[in-house]
C-alpha cells in the first residue's frame, strides 16, 4: 500500500552498514543489555518467584483464595467493559472529528489528550469528589440506589476514563488519511449510514481499530492509580488483580504476589504476541497487495 | 430526465461558489460544465447530485422538486475524479455495490454485473481489485458502477482529469458512444474546453460562479458572448484600438466590422482568433499590419507562427500546411498581417 515507505526503510538500513564494526557491536550490546537488565531480568524474576512454592503453591495461590480468585474475575469484567465502551466511544469521536468540520473540533482533539495528561491519581481523586458521600453527584446517586464510588460502577469509570484515546487517537490519523471520497460515493450509490458503516468505513479501518482496541485492553487491565484511589480497596468486592498484587506484597505474602502478578504479566505478553502477529499478518498483506500491483 | 437548476447560490464562507445560477438541461443530452478551477463547476454538479446543499434555489428532476431529497434517494449516478472505487472489494463487488444496498436478488446482480462490465469492455476482470487497474480501467469500473443502479442521471466531475492523453482521448470517444446507446441525462465538469467541444452536444462555460455562456459547441466557438469566453476557449490576439462608422481601426489599419455603425467613435477591444489572420508577402493595403517573423513552430496540423508588429505588439497565427508551403515563413522576415474577422465587445452588450 506505500511502496515508497518500504524503500525508504531499506536505504536508510544502507547507512548503518557504513559505520565502523566496533561501534555497531557496542551499541547493539548496548542495546541488548538495556532491555535485558531492565525488561527481561524482572520479567522472569516475576514468574521465578510465583512459582517459588512449586505448581501446586502456584495454583493454590491463585485460585484457593477466595479474594485472590475475585480480583481476577473483576478486572477480567471491568477490563473487557472498558474496552467495549472505549471502542464505541473511540469510533464516534474519531467519526465526528474527521468527517464533520465544525467549531471547537481541534479543541475536541486536545482535550481527547487530557486523560494522558492527568496523574491517574488525581484521575481517582476527581470521581471520589464527583460521585464519593461528600461530593456533588453522590448523594443524590445514593438515594436512587446508585453506589460508585467503592463499588464496581467506579472502577469502570476510572478504567474507562484512564483509557479514553487509545481507540480514538488509533483510528483518527487513519480515517484523516483514508479520506471520506469512498463514503461519499457509497452515499451517492444509495448506502445507509448504517450500510456505509459496515460496508465500507468498517473494513477499511479495522486493522487500525484491532490495534487500538489491543492498546486499550493492555492499559486498562494493568491500571492501578486511578483504581486504588475509586476502590475503596475492599478484599472481595473492589480489589482488581493490580490492587491485590500491592495488597498481597504489603502482607509479606510473596508468594501469593507473584502468582497474581505473573498472571497480569502473561496477559500483558499475550496482548503482546497478539499485537506483533497482527503486525505481521499486515504487512504480508500490504506485500501481497503490491505483488499484484507490479505483476 | 430533464434537469432544471433554478436561481441557485452557495456561498462557502466568504467565497461565493455559485451565484444565482439557472440551467435548463434537456433530457438525454449530453452537457459539458466548462470553466477554470473556482469557476463552481464542481460545485453545481455536487449540487445537483445532492452532494452539496444550495443556499438558495432548487434543482427540479423531470418537473419534480428533488432539492430537499438526500443524495442517496436521488437515484444519480456520480463518478468521482479520482474514481473512489471501494479498495477492499472487487471490481465485482464495486460494480455491484448499489444493489447490494438494496438487496437486489444474487441472481439479478450477476446478471446485470456481467452485462455492465462487458458494457465497460472489462469482462473477464471481476475478481481482479481496485489496485490492479490501470488509470483508465478504473474510470471504467467506476462509470459501471454507476450505471449499475439505473440512475435518472449521469454526472461526472473532471472523468478523465487523471489520465493520461492517450488514454483521455479514448475515453471521450468511448463516453461518446456509450451516451449514445444509452441516452441517459448526463452531465460532466471538465476544465479542458477541447474536452467539452468533443463529447458534449451542450457546452456551458462557467467563471466565478455564474454562467457566462451556454449554448451548442459551435454556437459557442463561433459566438462567444464575452471576452472571457473568447479567451478561454483557445488562443486569441487582443488589439487596443477605437470604433467608428462600420470600422475597427488597429494600429494603423481598419478592418470592417459593421456591427457598429454609430459614426461616434469609441475606444474597443479587439479579439481575433489566430486562425483568422492571414499573412502576405506585400502589403495589402490599408487593411494590413507589417509585421516581423519571431518564431516558426512547424509541427502538429497547424503551423503556429508568433510575430512582433512594428509598434512591438505579438501577434499569433494559425496556418494550415497549404498556407506554409506556399509561403514559406522563415524567423526574422517581413511580413504584412492582415485580420479577416474581428471580434469586439463593447460594455453594453454584456453585463458581469
Amino acid at each position: 500500500m506505500h511502496p515508497s515507505g518500504v524503500r525508504t526503510k531499506k536505504s536508510a538500513g544502507g547507512l548503518v552498514a557504513d559505520e565502523p564494526l566496533w561501534l555497531r557491536v557496542l551499541l547493539i550490546g548496548a542495546a541488548y543489555a538495556v532491555i535485558g537488565l531492565l525488561i527481561l531480568v524482572p520479567v522472569a524474576y516475576v514468574f521465578v518467584q510465583a512459582f517459588a512454592e512449586g505448581w501446586q503453591g502456584y495454583v493454590k495461590n491463585l485460585w484457593h483464595d477466595p479474594d485472590t480468585r475475585h480480583s481476577i474475575f473483576l478486572t477480567l469484567t471491568v477490563a473487557p467493559l472498558a474496552v467495549l465502551l472505549n471502542t464505541v466511544f473511540g469510533l464516534a469521536a474519531a467519526w465526528t472529528i474527521t468527517r464533520f468540520k465544525f467549531p471547537g473540533r481541534t479543541l475536541l482533539v486536545t482535550l481527547l489528550d487530557v486523560p494522558f495528561a492527568i496523574s491517574p491519581v488525581v484521575v481517582g481523586l476527581m470521581f471520589v469528589l464527583l460521585f464519593g458521600m461528600q461530593g456533588y453527584l453522590g448523594p443524590s446517586l445514593r438515594q436512587m440506589g446508585i453506589k460508585v464510588i467503592f463499588a464496581w460502577p467506579g472502577l469502570l469509570l476510572a478504567t474507562t476514563f484512564v483509557t479514553l484515546p487509545f481507540v480514538a487517537r488509533e483510528l483518527i490519523p487513519l480515517m484523516e488519511s483514508l479520506g471520506s471520497e469512498e463514503e461519499v460515493a457509497a452515499v451517492s450509490l444509495g448506502a445507509s449510514p448504517w450500510q456505509l458503516f459496515w460496508r465500507i468505513t468498517l473494513p477499511n479501518i479495522k486493522w487500525g481499530l484491532v490495534y487500538g482496541i489491543i492498546q486499550c485492553h493492555a492499559r486498562a487491565i494493568g491500571e492501578f492509580g486511578a483504581v486504588y484511589v475509586v476502590s475503596g480497596r475492599i478484599a472481595g468486592e473492589t480489589d482488581t488483580m493490580p490492587l491485590r498484587v500491592e495488597k498481597l506484597f504489603q502482607e509479606y505474602n510473596n508468594p501469593g504476589s507473584f502468582a497474581v502478578a505473573s498472571l497480569l504479566t502473561l496477559m500483558a505478553l499475550v496482548t503482546l504476541a497478539g499485537k506483533y502477529m497482527l503486525e505481521r499478518y499486515i504487512a504480508q498483506q500490504m506485500a501481497a497487495t503490491r505483488e499484484n500491483t507490479e505483476s | 430526465m430533464s434537469i432544471s437548476i433554478r436561481n441557485v447560490s452557495k456561498r462557502f464562507g466568504a467565497f461565493t461558489a455559485l451565484n444565482n445560477v439557472s440551467l435548463e438541461v434537456g433530457s438525454g443530452s449530453l452537457l459539458a460544465l466548462l470553466g477554470p478551477s473556482g469557476s463552481g463547476k464542481t460545485t453545481l454538479l455536487r449540487i445537483i447530485a445532492g452532494l452539496e446543499q444550495a443556499d438558495t434555489g432548487s434543482i427540479h428532476v423531470q418537473d419534480s422538486d428533488v432539492s430537499q431529497l438526500s443524495a442517496r434517494e436521488r437515484e444519480v449516478g456520480f463518478v468521482f475524479q479520482h474514481y473512489a472505487l471501494f479498495k477492499h472489494m472487487s471490481v465485482f463487488e464495486n460494480v455491484a455495490f448499489g444493489m447490494r444496498v438494496r438487496h437486489t436478488p444474487n441472481d439479478e446482480v450477476q446478471t446485470r454485473v456481467n452485462e455492465l462490465l462487458h458494457l465497460v469492455r472489462l469482462e473477464g476482470l471481476g475478481s481482479r481489485y481496485p489496485s490492479e487497474l490501470s488509470g483508465g480501467q478504473r474510470q471504467r469500473v467506476a462509470l459501471a458502477r454507476a450505471l449499475a443502479v439505473k440512475p435518472r442521471l449521469l454526472l461526472l466531475d473532471e472523468p478523465f482529469g487523471a489520465l493520461d492523453a492517450k488514454v483521455r482521448q479514448e475515453l471521450r470517444t468511448w463516453l461518446r458512444r456509450l451516451h449514445e446507446e444509452m441516452h441517459v441525462t448526463t452531465v460532466f465538469v471538465t476544465h479542458d474546453q477541447e474536452e467539452a467541444f468533443e463529447v458534449a452536444d451542450q457546452v456551458v462555460v462557467m467563471r466565478q460562479g455564474n454562467i457566462e455562456q451556454a449554448g451548442s459547441p459551435q454556437d459557442v466557438f463561433d459566438h462567444p458572448a464575452t471576452p472571457f469566453v473568447m479567451d478561454f476557449l483557445g488562443h486569441v490576439n487582443v488589439f487596443h484600438g477605437r470604433l467608428e462608422a462600420g470600422q475597427m481601426h488597429l494600429g494603423g489599419i481598419a478592418v470592417e466590422y459593421p456591427e457598429y455603425q454609430q459614426t461616434e467613435s469609441r475606444d474597443a477591444t479587439a479579439y481575433v482568433r489566430p486562425h483568422e489572420v492571414e499573412l502576405h508577402r506585400s502589403p495589402q493595403g490599408d487593411t494590413s499590419l507589417s509585421v516581423r517573423v519571431v518564431h516558426v513552430n512547424p509541427a502538429g496540423p497547424v503551423i503556429r507562427v508568433r510575430l512582433l508588429s512594428a509598434a512591438g505588439a505579438a501577434l499569433n497565427v494559425d496556418l494550415s500546411p497549404g498556407q506554409y508551403g506556399e509561403l514559406k515563413v522563415r524567423p526574422g522576415e517581413d511580413l504584412y498581417a492582415t485580420p479577416k474577422r474581428v471580434r469586439v465587445f463593447l460594455p453594453d452588450d454584456y453585463s458581469i
